[in-house]
C-alpha cells in the first residue's frame, strides 16, 4: 500500500499571498488511548514464553509527549540474548525450515489480517510510545506494516521466481535491530522477508519505542506461529552487540545511524555473516525552475517534517534553482506557519513530539550550530508549543553553504537546510556531495530532465514530483555510507536467501 | 655494422604496471623477480608497486568511471568482446609467458587461454542483460511509476591471489567492467606475470584509459592501502587468508565498502551484482 502525510490544512495550490491572511481554527479531536491496554511490565520474548531477564533489570519507555512512564521494560543481556538466538536456532531447525513455503506464507497472511484488524490499537500504542502523529500511525505506518507482511507472504512459496537462472536457500536465524523512528513498521520491514525465506528470527527493537513490537507477540500467537520462530529481545546498544557478535547468527540487518553501522560492519568483518544496514541520510530535494512550485512545496514539507523529521530519507537539504528561490522560500514559509505541532492523539496534529529528550537536546544543539554558522533562520513565530513533554517547532535555515554542518550533519529532526543552484549539473554536484546516499527528490515538470538527473543522483530512492512514498513492492536502500542492501520488494528477499551453487 | 648478438643472450624484459592507459614503472622504482618454478633464471622483472601507485591507480580508474558507465551497455559489450580477441590474437606471446613465466604445460597453458577469452566473451554478452534480469517494475498500490534499475557502484578494488589464474582474473575483472564500474586489480606475486599481457590486450581493445588499472606487487602491503582508500567503493579480496580478511574488512567499514570475499561461479550473473547499487525511481501517474 503506498502512503504518503495526507494533506494538512489548507489545500496545495494556493498561492502564499492567499494563505498568509487566512486563519482557520481546529477544534481538538483526540483519539482515545482506551482501545490500548499497555502492561506495567514486559518481559523478554523467547521461544514462545515471556521470559524475565536474567540480570533482573528493567527500563523506563516513555511517552515523549507526556514524559509519563508508559511501562517497565525488561533489559536483555548476553545470557538472554543467548537464549533467544538458541530458540531461535531450535525453530529454523526443527520446524521452520521443514516447513513449506506455501505453509510459511499462510501464517504470514494470517499475521497481516490480524494486522489489519487491529490497526486502530496498534496506531494509538505506537503514537504513545513514539510520539508520532496519529494521522501518520492510522494512515501510514500501520497500513503499511499489514500491507508488508501481506506482501512477503505471497513470496514465501514463489522464492524460485526471486532472480531467475538462480537457486536459494534460506541462512538461519536472522538477528535483527531495529530504529525507534518506525518502530512497527521497521519491524515488519524485517521480519517478513525473513519468515517467507525460511528463516527465523531475534528482532531487537530500540529502547525509546518497544512497545509496539511486544504487542506484536499478541498477534503472532493468535496467528498460531510456532514457537522460537520469532523472538523479542529489549535492551540498548549492549544488546544489540551482544546480537550481532552471537555465533549462531548468520545474518544481521541493522537499521539505524552510520556510526553505529559501521561498528556493526567492523565487528562482523571476516565473519562471513551476511550483513545489510539501512544508515543515515543527509537527502537533497532539487527544485527546478520549471517545476510545479505548490506541489514542490508541498512535497518539501512532507520530506523534511513528516515524522517530526525523524526520517532517514528526510530531504534535509533543499536545492532551489536561484530564479525561483526567493518564491519558493515564501511559499514555504507561508505553508510551515500553517503547520500544527502538538498533542500526538489530535487527529489535527501535524508535528507530534520529538521522541526523545536526548535527541531534542541534539536537534536543539545543532540548530545552534547553525545559527552560529551563518545560516539564514526562521520558525513559524506563530506556533505555539504544549507546555510539557518534547515539542520543537519546524524550522529552516536559507543561504547555507555545502561546507556548513547543517549541510553535512544528519539532524533527524525538523530542521530544513536551503541553499541555491544555477544549474543542473550544479544541482546534481550539490545533491551528490555528501558521504551519504539515500534518497532524492526532483521537481520539474520537463521528463527528460527528470530522467536525466534522477540517473545522476547517487541515491538508493528517487522520487520524481513527489516524495516519502513507500510500498512494500518498492525496494528501499541507500549508497554509500547510508549502508548496503535492499528492503522490499524482489530485492528485498536476495538479503535472507543464500545463493545455491 | 656488428654482427648479431646470439640468441642466447635474450633482452631481458622489465614488465611494467597498467595505469590510466599507460605503462608505467613503479614510481617507487622498486622491482621483483618473476621466476618459473625450477628454473634458474628470472623470466622477467615485475614492478612491486607502491601506495603511491595505488592512489594513482584510484585517480585514473575514479576519472574514468562516469564516463565510462554513461557509455551505452552495447558498446560495453563491444569492447568486452574486442578484449577477448585481442587476447585471442595474442595467444603466442600468452603461451610464451604461461610456459616460460609461469610454468603451464602446452595444454595448461592452452586451457587457460580458452578459460580466459570464454570469460571475456560471457560478460561480453552481460551487460545489456543483467538489468533487464535484476530490474524491476514495481507495482506499488498508488498512482506512480516506479522501477528498479541497477547500477555500477563505482570503484572496485580487486586484489587477488598470489597463484596466477588469468581466467579467474578476467572474468572479475570482466564482470565488474561490464556493469560500469572501473577497476583497480592487484595481481600480487607470481600473478603480477599477468599484468603485461592484460595490459597490452586491453590497451589495444578500444577500452578507455583508466577503465582497468592493473598492479603487481606484494598483497600484504598493499592489501590494507585498497581497504582503507576513500573513493574505492568495492572490494574483492580473493585471498585465502582469514586474518588479513577481518583486517581488510574492518578497514573496509569505514567509506562502508561492499565487501566480496570468495571466489564463487566465475561465469555468473551474481558476479556483476557483486558491485552493482539498485536505483528506484517513483514519478506519479496522472495528467
Amino acid at each position: 500500500m503506498t502512503k504518503t502525510i495526507a494533506k494538512t490544512g489548507l489545500a496545495a495550490g494556493n498561492g502564499a499571498k492567499a494563505v498568509a491572511g487566512l486563519v482557520v481554527d481546529y477544534a481538538p479531536s483526540i483519539e482515545s488511548d482506551k482501545i490500548v491496554t499497555i502492561p506495567p511490565r514486559h518481559q523478554l520474548y523467547i521461544g514462545g514464553q515471556w521470559l524475565k531477564p536474567v540480570e533482573g533489570r528493567y527500563f523506563d519507555s516513555i511517552n515523549p509527549a507526556t514524559l509519563q512512564v508508559l511501562s517497565k521494560v525488561a533489559e536483555a543481556t548476553a545470557p538472554d540474548v543467548d537464549a533467544a538466538v538458541r530458540a531461535a536456532k531450535r525453530a529454523y531447525d526443527r520446524t521452520w525450515s521443514k516447513l513449506s513455503g506455501r505453509e510459511r506464507g499462510r501464517y504470514l497472511f494470517r499475521i497481516a489480517r490480524l494486522i489489519q484488524e487491529r490497526a486502530r490499537e496498534l496506531a494509538v500504542l505506537e503514537t504513545l510510545d513514539n510520539g508520532k502523529p496519529i494521522r501518520e500511525t492510522r494512515d501510514v505506518d500501520i497500513p503499511l506494516v499489514a500491507a508488508h507482511f501481506f506482501y512477503y507472504a505471497g513470496w514465501a512459496d514463489k522464492l524460485g521466481y526471486a532472480v531467475p537462472g538462480a537457486k536459494f536457500a534460506p541462512l538461519g536465524v536472522a538477528g535483527q535491530i531495529i530504529p525507534w523512528n518506525f518502530p512497527l513498521l521497521m519491524a515488519a520491514w524485517k521480519i517478513a522477508p525473513a519468515l517467507a525465506c525460511g528463516n527465523t528470527v531475534v528482532l531487537k527493537p530500540a529502547e525509546q519505542t518497544p512497545l509496539a513490537a511486544l504487542k506484536l507477540v499478541e498477534i503472532f500467537e493468535a496467528a498460531g506461529l510456532p514457537e522460537g520462530v520469532v523472538n523479542i529481545v529489549t535492551g540498548a546498544g549492549a544488546t544489540g552487540a551482544a546480537l550481532t557478535a552471537h555465533p549462531l547468527v548468520r545474518k544481521i540487518a541493522f537499521t539505524g545511524s552510520t556510526d553505529v553501522g559501521k561498528i556493526i560492519a567492523r565487528s562482523v568483518a571476516g565473519s562471513g555473516k551476511k550483513l545489510t544496514l539501512e544508515l543515515g541520510g543527509k537527502s537533497a530535494h532539487l527544485i527546478f525552475a520549471d517545476a510545479a512550485l505548490d506541489q514542490a512545496v508541498e512535497g518539501v514539507v512532507s520530506g523534511i517534517f513528516f515524522n517530526q523529521g525523524h526520517v532517514c530519507c528526510a530531504g534535509s537539504r533543499l536545492l532551489v534553482e536561484e530564479s525561483v528561490a526567493a518564491r519558493v522560500l515564501d511559499k514555504l514559509k507561508a505553508r510551515m506557519r500553517k503547520l500544527r505541532v502538538g498533542n500526538p492523539l489530535d487527529k489535527n496534529t501535524d508535528i507530534g513530539a520529538i521522541n526523545s529528550s536526548a535527541e531534542l537536546d541534539k536537534i536543539r544543539r545543532l540548530i545552534e550550530t547553525g545559527k552560529r554558522e551563518g545560516g539564514r533562520y526562521f520558525e513559524p513565530e506563530n506556533i505555539t508549543l504544549p507546555n510539557t513533554g518534547n515539542f520543537l517547532r519546524p524550522c529552516l535555515f536559507s543561504d547555507v553553504a555545502q561546507a556548513d554542518t547543517l549541510c553535512r550533519v544528519e539532524v533527524f529532526g525538523p530542521v530544513l537546510a536551503v541553499s541555491t543552484f544555477r544549474t543542473p549539473a550544479e544541482a546534481i554536484a550539490k545533491a551528490n556531495d555528501t558521504p551519504y546516499g539515500l534518497a532524492a527528490g526532483i521537481w520539474s515538470e520537463k521528463g527528460s530532465k527528470v530522467h536525466a538527473v534522477a540517473a545522476q543522483l547517487k541515491a538508493g530512492v528517487v522520487w520524481a514530483n513527489t516524495y516519502h512514498k513507500f510500498d512494500p513492492a518498492s525496494p528501499f536502500g541507500g549508497y554509500g555510507e547510508s549502508g548496503y542492501g535492499r528492503e522490499g520488494g524482489r530485492h528485498g528477499l536476495l538479503p535472507y536467501l543464500e545463493v545455491q551453487p | 655494422m656488428s654482427p648479431p648478438l646470439p640468441t642466447s643472450l635474450p633482452v631481458p624484459k622489465t614488465h611494467k604496471l597498467y595505469i590510466g592507459g599507460e605503462f608505467p614503472r613503479s614510481e617507487s622504482g622498486r622491482s621483483y623477480a618473476l621466476t618459473r618454478p625450477g628454473a634458474k633464471r628470472a623470466y622477467a622483472q615485475l614492478c612491486l608497486a607502491s601506495r603511491k601507485d595505488l592512489r594513482a591507480a584510484v585517480d585514473a580508474a575514479r576519472a574514468a568511471q562516469a564516463g565510462w558507465a554513461a557509455r551505452s551497455a552495447y558498446n560495453r559489450g563491444q569492447i568486452l568482446y574486442r578484449m577477448a580477441e585481442m587476447i585471442e590474437g595474442r595467444a603466442d606471446s600468452w603461451q610464451t609467458l604461461l610456459r616460460s613465466g609461469l610454468g603451464h604445460s602446452a595444454a595448461q597453458a592452452a586451457r587457460a587461454l580458452a578459460a580466459t577469452v570464454d570469460a571475456l566473451v560471457y560478460y561480453a554478452g552481460a551487460s545489456d542483460k543483467y538489468p533487464q534480469i535484476i530490474g524491476a517494475v514495481n507495482p506499488v498500490a498508488g498512482p506512480h511509476h516506479n522501477f528498479t534499475t541497477p547500477e555500477a557502484l563505482g570503484v572496485v578494488g580487486l586484489v587477488f591471489d598470489d597463484g596466477p589464474d588469468p581466467a579467474a582474473s578476467a572474468a572479475r575483472i570482466a564482470a565488474a567492467i561490464a556493469a560500469g564500474n572501473t577497476v583497480v586489480a592487484l595481481l600480487p606475486g607470481p600473478a603480477g606475470g599477468l599484468v603485461a599481457e592484460f595490459g597490452e590486450a586491453f590497451a589495444t581493445a578500444d577500452l578507455p584509459a583508466g577503465v582497468v588499472n592493473l598492479l603487481s606487487g606484494d598483497a600484504a602491503e598493499l592489501a590494507p592501502q585498497f581497504a582503507s582508500h576513500m573513493e574505492i567503493q568495492g572490494l574483492a579480496f580473493l585471498r585465502d587468508e582469514p586474518a588479513r580478511r577481518i583486517e581488510v574488512e574492518r578497514a573496509a567499514a569505514d567509506n562502508m565498502k561492499r565487501c566480496v570475499a570468495s571466489h564463487g561461479p566465475l561465469l555468473a550473473l551474481e558476479r556483476v551484482l557483486d558491485f552493482v547499487e539498485y536505483k528506484t525511481v517513483w514519478h506519479p501517474i496522472g495528467t
